[in-house]
This record gives C-alpha cells, sequence and structure tokens, in this order.
C-alpha cells in the first residue's frame, strides 16, 4: 500500500474505533481518576522496601507493585487525556471532588492515613515486613472494594478499556492479597 | 484479558513527525545484519522475504529492537520464518480488537469484539472472507465443533438480539454474559441456535470433547469479572460460600451441549475446584531447592527444634515463637519458667502444636484463593486438563467431563496472573503463561524481569508439578508496545517439544522446550509498535500451527499466515513431518494427540535429530539415509523388505546410543513405514 493510503487506513481504523466506544459515565471518571491517587501511594509504600530493611520476599513483592501499579497509573492517565479530562498527578492523597460548587476532599477505600504512613516510614527490619503486608492488604482491599461499586453503579464500565482495567486491577489484587496473607504468616513465624 | 482500547484522533496527529527516525533505526538495523542471512527485516512494509541459515547463532544485534511504528506499514523481522499473508479485517471490524482462534477444515474463525469473521485460508498466500458477523462481545473467545460454533461473552454492552447498542441498564433481559452457540452448517449463514447465560460471563470458554460420550460436548467456562445481580440472572449470588453456598464465586461453570439439540445446552455442574487450596503461594520451586528445604527441616528436626504445618508445608518454628508457649506450659505445673523445661514439657509442647497452630492459622478457607479460573485447557487423551486460576496453576482430572477435580496445584511468588496452559504431545510438561497486567502493559522493556509475565515450565511426575524454568521473549520491547506472554499451540515437529507463542506487540515466538530447564528461541517474527508516541492497541494475541501453516491474530492488523523454513534447529525433513499432521478442526484449548502418519520425512526427521544430538556416527547417519534412499526407490517386497531389516538393526544399535530414545523412534517409524 502506498503510505497515503497507509496513513488513511489508520485513520478510518480510529475513527471506527471512537464511533463504536459505548458511553461512559461519571462513575467511570471517578474510578479512573480516584485509582491513580491510590496506585500514588502504594508506590510510595513499595519504594520504602530497600531502604527499610525489608526481606527479599517483601522486597520482590514491592518491586512488582511498583512496576504494576506504575503502568496502570499511564493507562488512567491516557484513558482521561483521550477524553480530554482532567487528569491527575500520580500523588497520594486525598481525592479533590467538587459537589455544590464546593470542593471536598475524599480518602480513597483502603489509603493509609498520614499516621498509617508515618508508622511504616518509621519501622525497619521485620517489623516493616509485618506492617508493609498488613498495611498493603489494607490499600488493596480497598482497590477492590473500588472495583466493585464501579460495577454496583448504574451505566458504569460500559467502556472497554474501563471495564477491562477494572477486572484486571479486581483480579490482580485479589490474587496479590492471597499471596499477602501467606507471606504475613511467614513473617510472624520467622526465627 | 486485554485493556487498552483503540486510541483516539490526537495520537494520529503526533506519531506523523516520529516515523523519520524509527525508519533510521530500522534501516540501521537491517544494515548491521548484513552479515546474518538468517533474517529479514523490512522497513517499508512489503512482504518479507524467505531466507534461511545453518547458523545457529540467533542474529545480533536483535533486529526486533528498533523496529519502525506504523499501524499497517511498521518495520518488521523475522528469524526462520516468512510471512504467506498479512489480511487486514474486514470493513465492519476494523479498528476493533480482533481475538483468539478456532479453525475449522478450510475455515479460520477469528473472534473480535464486534462479532466474528470466517477465513477461507485454503490458500494462505491469499484468505478471503467467508462471513463477517456481527454481533459484539468482548472477547469474543471461539471454538467450533463440526457445525456448532462457541462464542464468550463477559462484557456488559453484549445483547442476546447481537445488536450494536450496548445495554446501559444495569438490570436487563437484554444483556448476553456467557456462552451463545451458532449453527454454521451453512458457514455463510450462521444461525443462532442457543444461548446460556452465566453469572460472571465468559471470558474465556473451553471445549470438551469426550472420547466416551458421542451425544454430547461439555463447555468449560471460566470468567472473573463481576457477578451480575439475581434480578438480571436468577440465581446469581455474589456473597461467598461462607455467607451463601450458592454463590457463584470460588467455582467453574460446566456446560453439556446435546449435539442434536444445541438448544438445549445447559449448565449442568459448577464444580469447586478450588477448595481447601494449601499450595503456598512462593516462587516455584526446582528438584534441589525441595531438596535443600526437606535437608534444612531434617537437620532442624534431628536437633530437637519445633515444627509445625501450616499454609501446606511443614516450618521450623522460632525460638520466640515456641519460648512463651514452653513458659505457660512449665509454669501450668508450678515451674518457674521456660528455663527450667522438662524432656516432659517439651513432650507436653509438641502434643499441643497442631491444635494451637490451628488456632493461630485458619485453614484457609474459601476467602482465599482463585475465585476462577482465567482459562483452561483440557487434553482428553490423557484425561487431564491444566487450569490457570488466578495465583495458580492447576492440574485437573477430567475423565468425568461434568465433574472434574483438582489433583494438584502449584503458585510462584513470580507470576500474577496464571493465563493459559500447553502441555506437552506426551503429556509429561506442561507450561502455564503469567499475563502479568492483563495483555495491555508493556511487560518486555529491557527493564523488567525475565521471569515476570513469562512462561513456567513443570514436569508432571505422579501428578505433582515440578518448576522447571522460565522463558520469555527475548528481545527487548519499547513501552509502547504492550507484551507478556499470551496464546500458543505446539508445532508437531515429531520427537521434539516445540511452541510457537503471541506475545502481543511482542510479536510471535518459536521455542523449543525438549529440555525443559533450557528453552530456547528457535523462530520469531515482529512488528514494530503501532504508535511510537504512545502506547496503542495492537499485537498478536494469538498464533496456533494450524495444517501445515501459523496462523496468529493481530489486534489491529488483521490476519497473519506464516510458514517456518528450514534451519539449524529444524531441518526440511522435520518440517515435512510435522506437514503431515492433519487436523479436521482445532481448538487450541481442546488440546489433540499429535500423531504422524509414516512417512520417509518422519524417519529422516529423526536421522536429523540424531545428527544433531551426535546419537549415531556420521558414518551410521550416512548408511541409514542411503538405506531410507534405495527404500524408497524400491516398491512392495523388496521395499519393505529393505526397511524391515533397517528397523531390525536399529533396534539393537538403541542399546548403545547416547541417543537410544530417539534411535527406538527412529526404528518404530521405520518399522510403521514397512507397514510391519
Amino acid at each position: 500500500m502506498p503510505s497515503a493510503e497507509q496513513g488513511q487506513a489508520a485513520a478510518i481504523a480510529r475513527a471506527r474505533a471512537d464511533s463504536l466506544r459505548y458511553p461512559f459515565t461519571a462513575a467511570d471518571i471517578h474510578f479512573m481518576s480516584a485509582m491513580i491517587g491510590h496506585h500514588a501511594q502504594a508506590i510510595v509504600m513499595s519504594r520504602m522496601a530497600p531502604t527499610h530493611g525489608a526481606s527479599p520476599a517483601v522486597r520482590r513483592l514491592a518491586e512488582r507493585i511498583i512496576n504494576a501499579q506504575q503502568d496502570e497509573i499511564a493507562t488512567m492517565q491516557r484513558w482521561l487525556a483521550d477524553r480530554r479530562l482532567p487528569v491527575p498527578e500520580a500523588r497520594p492523597g486525598p481525592m479533590k471532588m467538587t459537589m455544590d460548587g464546593m470542593e471536598h476532599e475524599m480518602m480513597m477505600p483502603g489509603m493509609l492515613t498520614d499516621a498509617q504512613m508515618a508508622e511504616l516510614e518509621r519501622a525497619r527490619g521485620p517489623e516493616f515486613d509485618r506492617l508493609f503486608l498488613v498495611d498493603m492488604i489494607q490499600h488493596h482491599r480497598g482497590a477492590t472494594s473500588m472495583v466493585r461499586d464501579l460495577f454496583a453503579t448504574p451505566g458504569a464500565a460500559q467502556d472497554e478499556t474501563v471495564f477491562k482495567f477494572a477486572n484486571d486491577v479486581n483480579v490482580d489484587q485479589t490474587t496479590e492479597i492471597a499471596r499477602m496473607q501467606r507471606l504475613l504468616a511467614d513473617v510472624m513465624t520467622a526465627p | 484479558m486485554m485493556s487498552a482500547g483503540f486510541q483516539s484522533s490526537p495520537a494520529a496527529a503526533r506519531s506523523r513527525v516520529a516515523p523519520f527516525l524509527s525508519l533510521s533505526l530500522a534501516v540501521g538495523a537491517a544494515s548491521m545484519l548484513a552479515c546474518a542471512p538468517a533474517t529479514t527485516t523490512s522497513g517499508m512494509g512489503s512482504m518479507s522475504g524467505s531466507s534461511s541459515s545453518m547458523s545457529t547463532t540467533p542474529p545480533s544485534p536483535d533486529p526486533r529492537v528498533g523496529l519502525r511504528a506504523g499501524l499497517m506499514d511498521a518495520g518488521e523481522a523475522s528469524w526462520n520464518m516468512r510471512v504467506l499473508s498479512k489480511t487486514p479485517p474486514s470493513e465492519k471490524f476494523v479498528g476493533i480488537t480482533n481475538s483468539d482462534l478456532a479453525f475449522t477444515g478450510n475455515y479460520a474463525i477469528q473472534g473480535n469484539y464486534n462479532g466474528y469473521q470466517v477465513w477461507d485460508i485454503s490458500n494462505p498466500t491469499r484468505p478471503t472472507l467467508r462471513t463477517a458477523y456481527v454481533c459484539p462481545a468482548s472477547q469474543s473467545d471461539v471454538s467450533v465443533y463440526r457445525n456448532l460454533l462457541f462464542v464468550s461473552g463477559e462484557g456488559l454492552t453484549g445483547r442476546l438480539d447481537c445488536g450494536t447498542q450496548g445495554v446501559t441498564a444495569p438490570v436487563s433481559r437484554e444483556r448476553l454474559r456467557g456462552l451463545r452457540i451458532f449453527d454454521i452448517s451453512d458457514i455463510a449463514n450462521p444461525r443462532n441456535v442457543g444461548n446460556v447465560q452465566t453469572c460472571r460471563g465468559s471470558h474465556t470458554h473451553t471445549l470438551l470433547v469426550d472420547p466416551k460420550d458421542a451425544d454430547n460436548v461439555y463447555v468449560y467456562i471460566s470468567g472473573s469479572s463481576n457477578v451480575r445481580s439475581a434480578e438480571e440472572l436468577p440465581g446469581c449470588v455474589s456473597a461467598t460460600p461462607d455467607k451463601d453456598p450458592n454463590s457463584a464465586l470460588f467455582r467453574i461453570e460446566v456446560i453439556k451441549v446435546p449435539l442434536a439439540h444445541p438448544e438445549q445446552a445447559a449448565i449442568v455442574s459448577s464444580p469447586r475446584i478450588f477448595n481447601d487450596l494449601t499450595a503456598p503461594a512462593r516462587h516455584g520451586e526446582a528438584p534441589e531447592d525441595i531438596a535443600a528445604s526437606r535437608q534444612r527441616l531434617d537437620a532442624a528436626k534431628a536437633h530437637g527444634e519445633f515444627t509445625g504445618v501450616f499454609f501446606g508445608a511443614e516450618r521450623v518454628l522460632p525460638s520466640g515463637m515456641i519460648r512463651p508457649l514452653l513458659d505457660s506450659i512449665v509454669r501450668a505445673r508450678g515451674g518457674s519458667g521456660a528455663a527450667a523445661a522438662t524432656a516432659e514439657d517439651s513432650a507436653t509442647l509438641r502434643r499441643a502444636l497442631p491444635a494451637m497452630l490451628a488456632g493461630m492459622f485458619p485453614p484457609d478457607d474459601s476467602h482465599h484463593g482463585p475465585t476462577q479460573c482465567h482459562d483452561i485447557t483440557v487434553y482428553p487423551a490423557i484425561g487431564l486438563a491444566g487450569g490457570a486460576c488466578e495465583g495458580y496453576g492447576m492440574l485437573l482430572d477430567i475423565r468425568d467431563p461434568a465433574h472434574p477435580t483438582r489433583i494438584s496445584a502449584v503458585a510462584d511468588s513470580n507470576f500474577s496472573y496464571w493465563h493459559s496452559a500447553t502441555f506437552n504431545n506426551d503429556g509429561t510438561k506442561v507450561l502455564f503463561s503469567d499475563e502479568w497486567g492483563g495483555g495491555g502493559q508493556p511487560k518486555c522493556r529491557a527493564t523488567d524481569r525475565k521471569e515476570w509475565g513469562a512462561d513456567a515450565i513443570f514436569t508432571i511426575v505422579n501428578g505433582q508439578m515440578q518448576f522447571q524454568s522460565y522463558y520469555k521473549l527475548p528481545a527487548a520491547q519499547t513501552q509502547y508496545e504492550n507484551c507478556v506472554a499470551h496464546n500458543g499451540s505446539l508445532v508437531p515437529i515429531p520427537g521434539r517439544d516445540v511452541m510457537i507463542q503471541s506475545w502481543y506487540q511482542g510479536g510471535v515466538s518459536l521455542f523449543d522446550w525438549t529440555d525443559a530447564r533450557n528453552p530456547k528461541e528457535i523462530a520469531f517474527f515482529d512488528r514494530g509498535p503501532v504508535d511510537s508516541t504512545r502506547m496503542g492497541s495492537g499485537g498478536t494475541w494469538s498464533v496456533y500451527w494450524y495444517n501445515g501453516v501459523l496462523v496468529s491474530s493481530e489486534i489491529a492488523r488483521g490476519l497473519d499466515i506464516f510458514e517456518l523454513t528450514p534451519s539449524a534447529f529444524i531441518s526440511q525433513n522435520e518440517l515435512d513431518a510435522a506437514k503431515s499432521v492433519h487436523f479436521d478442526y482445532l481448538n487450541a484449548q481442546g488440546q489433540p494427540k499429535l500423531t504422524w502418519p509414516p512417512t520417509f520425512a518422519l524417519a529422516r526427521a529423526y536421522v536429523d535429530q540424531l545428527e544433531r544430538s551426535r546419537g549415531l556416527s556420521s558414518s551410521r547417519l550416512a548408511s541409514v539415509r542411503d538405506a531410507l534412499a534405495n527404500a524408497e526407490r524400491a516398491s512392495g517386497g523388496a521395499r519393505q523388505g529393505a526397511l524391515a531389516l533397517l528397523a531390525t538393526q536399529l533396534s539393537a544399535e538403541a542399546g548403545s546410543s547416547s541417543d537410544g530414545g530417539k534411535v527406538t523412534m527412529l526404528a518404530g517409524a521405520v518399522r510403521q513405514l514397512a507397514g510391519i
């Protein structure tokens, strides 16, 4: 194919994909925005592992969480940008929401409080392992509850990317929770 | 799973700038490769040329690195294989995700989030569209059996009437999540003859043909999406099994399809194959790891240390845990504390420990472990299935098709999400893939670990899986190429375990895993990214060997067909033998037993393998080749006599060969050729 035709084929493909995209809702936007800050906190927690005397198993888990959630943040930011929606920075913290013209700050489910973050920051060695696992299980459970809320919202998750992404977050983090529960058993019984 | 949808127009504008840079890189790579003739690089999107090499060294630098981006005009690199055809999607499917493949007769059936396309591939250099059936559903996983086509629906927008408008109501009787059944007796006019609705939809499904049941086929449904409400589908329960025994979680669904009455297809059982899972979620242990930990445990026990069983493994209990327990026992009899413990106190503790541990670590109840499988590969000829189920790989006994039971399970801390399974032909090994990140993420960057988002290879010994090694696409991909282990199938090279596999935008990779500890890539095909400036949706979803060719479903670019070219790793005789294997139909997740008809190519394939392994001397190899050539020229009784003599000689030589097993296989192939 000559290159002009190539370009045209690509444009047609994109136009068709756009025209067949199912509508997205406020719940989808909220999910894709709020999960960015949620993921960002998991990354901050995980980055402590190498400097806080974490065991090799916990360091490896933390490395996986960083890799996975950084890529997922990129997916969420891309989805929002493609729809010309505000793209939150990947910074842990409460989600800013405007209701009745007033700005409110809302902590997403499972996110650690400042006090919990400070406690984790102070911990070292086996105590860091234990606290990290307990905190990250809480954090992941929050993420899976956000997925449940999304699917419970009328009209939400019709968008192909949102549907797949939410399912991915759910199965990956559910699987990781089970792994962390077992790691915790190891940590609690370590010599 | 695939995450990314097609991207919108801002990217199209941006991508115009970058091709020049990428093009120069691709040309640079091609010119550096002048000394590696086995590889073809094409920067202009033209059909890759065919070339072959007897070199055993992979091309270096890897020509897959730095390929020019483009949707339909990306740079290409191939090694030991060549493109026969590249067919873009038909009009109603352009821009919509292509998914899995099934085959029947001369047809390849390609699932798509918008329905499915049927391609006539009798001429693999020129596939022709036979049917384009619009019926949206994610992911439209497809299987075929005789006149019936099965299509999976998982997403919330699939409709019973195949309409394209979606379903926005949260509860709707118009929604289809489950399995669609089509009669394709007239392949140009499929008829939707039945639908089976399931609580979580069908992400994938697996068709099981029971060798003992001629009247029915079975379909295992896998899907880990949300449970629909009971108002939409009565009986669906999203609470966990401890709260409601009818929970749709922690089970798979088995659908029975009466072949004479597919409209009566229905769920016949929901096996809870995940109950009581105790396999520890750690790195897959190699035999030496297991031996070492056994040794540590034995030494600790010999030393009088306390051990206990929890989470499926016997562990040495730390003194920090034992001391307070011992302390309380001593105090209970009026003693001063742990320091004063006697042998009798220790014995008391040993007796009490199991109950104490049970209290501290309640057995893994149904809250833990997988709630579903991602995909199941059945291998009816050996009565086994490989279930890839969230954090676990499982072996299932499927001899009673409606009631599969778990034989064993493995977990691996390097694995995120167990995606699918492939057995080797004799059922002594199983390969599981890990679709880390769901298929939409770039997990093949130079910075991503080799054991993450990879395949894990296990040997099967007495129904237990033993970890051997990982295999991952060896070529680094860009951050804009979604890449992770995905679907593939065995290539019927006799006497070896060879597999072709899709890695999304990482392309397809052919590898030999005969030596389970050392899997090795032996051929590949790859394109540059769909977009050089951002993550675009594309890449190969699945690639399967079907009757002599490799057919790949490319998410964005359509249907690709390849053929292998002879190389140092696969000889022409081995290819000819592979091409002698014929399937009437193929669903890769219903793994067929490969059998090779007796041919001279089969015998010569084994001779070539003995040359590679130095299992026979070069003079003996030459005389065997001569004997085969003479027999082929002869006919009737003379041929039979010559072959029978050769077979007898070879059988006798097997014992003294360093590759006696292969000599025996060769003798068997020659004996079959003789017809005795």
